[in-house]
């Protein structure tokens, strides 16, 4: 990193940390809707950007992750923080059974990518089938008061759910960065760019994969347990379902899929853009169901053909970031 | 449980299978040669769907008739589409395709939105309520037509590339890519070649399902995932294992409505997927490559 990346770094850290004292509530609720993409882009960049395991599925740790620590409160009242725990092992304990299976039986490419949409899929329809987190009526938490701070049950005005999300960004970032000079990160690069030279050489492809896979669910896990809380209410055909874990991956993708600020600059650039359009067509009077998502859709179209590595890194040499 | 009922069951659920696994004969086909998981196949399934209610409603067409035109517009629409897209991405790695064709996929969903809304459409004519009647058992005479004609849409594309010069250039092209260039074939205008043969395929799926269920813009995720289920139970690639997929999954779909609750039933499809994909990742008769 080099001095200009750092000083930019420093004034994206300090316009994040002062925005809650100067934005209306409703720029607050983009600003947290961009840093929770950016918390899951992170966490699927870890298992595909990192490690070259492609994941479909990853609205099955989003949603395993929220239903664990939703069900405990409203059934128990056990609050999120035991919760969390709760959702971490779960989804940790799936995470490592799909990547246990499917690299156990050399699946890989496509078709580990057709498991874990079968996997979240699967899923959906038994949540959907579950009457005690609700069915498919959903799980709803209670709302509770909106201007108080209570940290212990982890509800709150918005400007501490932005900031907790800012945390788990901030932190999800350190730790890619930490990861990506680990030992770790450059075997899962290895594996990534060559699976068999990789292996060639020594490295025990099978035991860094799952390694990858387990860190990844982890981390979505918590993000599943912030939705739950933040949004209060859970339904099986959402937060399972295919669209939403494309959502997760759009952003690493267009931002730059295996670098640190691509997650962060995809989710930025995507909600903006959707949030855009529809100020937009509202401005034209043109609001018809579906027009939103065509332009969005020829957006994401051209995005990825002329830039098939992303913005990031194309933004990174223009603003003479990339050089030592 | 009477045993007719249930012979009639696992007859229709046959019938509708062999629809199904038209539809996903395409998907194999264009995994098989260009080696791109369409992601926006069960899109252009409900595009075939809405082509064949428009043609109804405003000329009065058949759906059996309507096969032809729509069949000969979806293999132009695959022609361009591979040629003039996806065609720049087979070399990029997975994501990258995938990308695209989510892109591809969104933009169909919701232009169908905004062209017909999101209420259901059917076709309506008399002959889809009459049964053949064979001893105890019936038989939906459309569904019965329908798969027909999927048997028979199969049966000229087995012949195609069994027994024409271009089908078996475009074979070439799958088994070796660089083989295939260095003989002096183009293989990306055989790759459109391809891709349009598969849309070709979903259209005129497309066209007999509009006999079966009423159509609504939002099926188009819910096939791609029937049709990757299909593909891969039956083998990624092989044609005869797409019919047979799809012959499976529509007789355990019907049988689930009665063994277990009928919303319940992609749950037994999906496990089915990721059974097959643990043990027999090559599907039932898919080659080991």
């Amino acid at each position: 990193m080099n001095a200009r990346a750092a000083g930019l770094l420093a004034a994206l850290a300090a316009a994040l940390l002062a925005l809650p004292h100067v934005a209306s509530a409703y720029v607050l609720s983009v600003a947290t809707l961009i840093l929770y993409f950016a918390y899951t882009g992170q966490a699927w960049n870890v298992m595909m950007g990192f490690a070259g395991q492609l994941s479909l599925g990853h609205a099955l740790y989003v949603g395993v992750g929220g239903y664990a620590a939703a069900a405990l409160f409203f059934h128990f009242g056990i609050g999120p923080w035991a919760g969390l725990w709760l959702a971490v092992l779960l989804c940790v304990a799936l995470g490592a059974a799909i990547g246990f299976l499917a690299f156990r039986f050399g699946i890989s490419g496509v078709y580990f990518a057709l498991l874990t949409i079968a996997f979240a899929e699967f899923t959906r329809i038994g949540f959907d089938h579950l009457n005690w987190t609700g069915g498919p009526g959903g799980l709803f938490l209670k709302v509770a008061q909106r201007d108080q701070i209570d940290l212990l049950n982890f509800r709150g005005p918005p400007a501490m759910y932005y900031y907790a999300m800012l945390a788990l960004a901030a932190g999800a970032f350190l730790l890619c960065f930490f990861l990506l000079r680990s030992r770790a990160g450059y075997y899962w690069q290895a594996i990534r760019e060559n699976e068999e030279a990789a292996q060639a050489l020594g490295i025990n492809t099978f035991r860094w994969k799952m390694l990858a896979v387990v860190i990844s669910s982890a981390m979505t896990a918590v993000s599943g347990v912030f939705f739950a809380f933040y949004y209060n209410n859970l339904f099986p055909e959402q937060i399972f379902h295919i669209s939403r874990s494309i959502e997760i991956i759009l952003g690493p993708i267009i931002g730059g899929i295996g670098t640190l600020f691509g997650p962060i600059l995809g989710a930025a650039v995507l909600t903006l853009l959707a949030d855009g359009i529809t100020d937009l067509l509202g401005a034209l009077g043109w609001e018809f169901p579906g027009v939103k998502q065509v332009l969005y859709g020829i957006v994401l179209l051209v995005v990825v053909m002329f830039l098939p590595h992303g913005i990031w890194p194309a933004l990174a040499r223009k603003l003479g970031l990339d050089r030592k | 449980m009477d045993p007719a009922n249930l012979v009639n069951l696992v007859i229709s659920g046959v019938l509708t299978g062999l629809v199904y696994g038209l539809m996903a004969l395409g998907l194999s086909v264009i995994f098989g040669v260009v080696r791109v998981v369409n992601f926006a196949h069960g899109e252009m399934m409900t595009i075939a769907m809405y082509a064949a209610v428009v043609l109804f409603a405003a000329l009065g067409l058949d759906p059996f008739l309507a096969v032809l035109p729509v069949a000969i517009g979806f293999f132009v629409l695959g022609y361009a589409l591979q040629a003039g897209l996806i065609n720049p991405f087979i070399t990029r790695p997975e994501h990258s395709q995938f990308m695209l064709l989510v892109a591809v996929a969104i933009i169909m969903v919701n232009a169908l939105l905004i062209a017909f809304g999101p209420s259901a459409r059917s076709v309506q004519l008399d002959y889809l309520l009459e049964s053949i009647e064979l001893g105890p058992l019936l038989i939906d005479r459309g569904k019965f037509y329908a798969a027909l004609v999927a048997c028979a849409t199969a049966g000229l594309l087995f012949a195609f590339f069994k027994f024409t010069r271009t089908g078996k250039a475009i074979r070439a092209c799958a088994d070796n890519h660089l083989g295939a260039k260095v003989i002096g074939l183009n293989v990306k205008r055989y790759y459109a070649l391809t891709f349009g043969l598969g849309s070709a395929c979903v259209a005129v799926a497309g066209c007999m399902m509009v006999l079966l269920v009423d159509v609504t813009p939002v099926l188009g995720p819910a096939y791609t995932l029937l049709a990757f289920v299909i593909v891969i139970v039956g083998g990624l690639g092989s044609m005869a294992g797409a019919l047979l997929g799809g012959v499976l999954i529509g007789v355990s779909e019907s049988l689930a409505g009665i063994l277990i609750q009928p919303s319940a039933k992609s749950m037994f499809s999906f496990a089915l997927l990721i059974l097959v994909l643990l043990f027999r990742p090559q599907g039932l008769l898919g080659r080991r490559s």
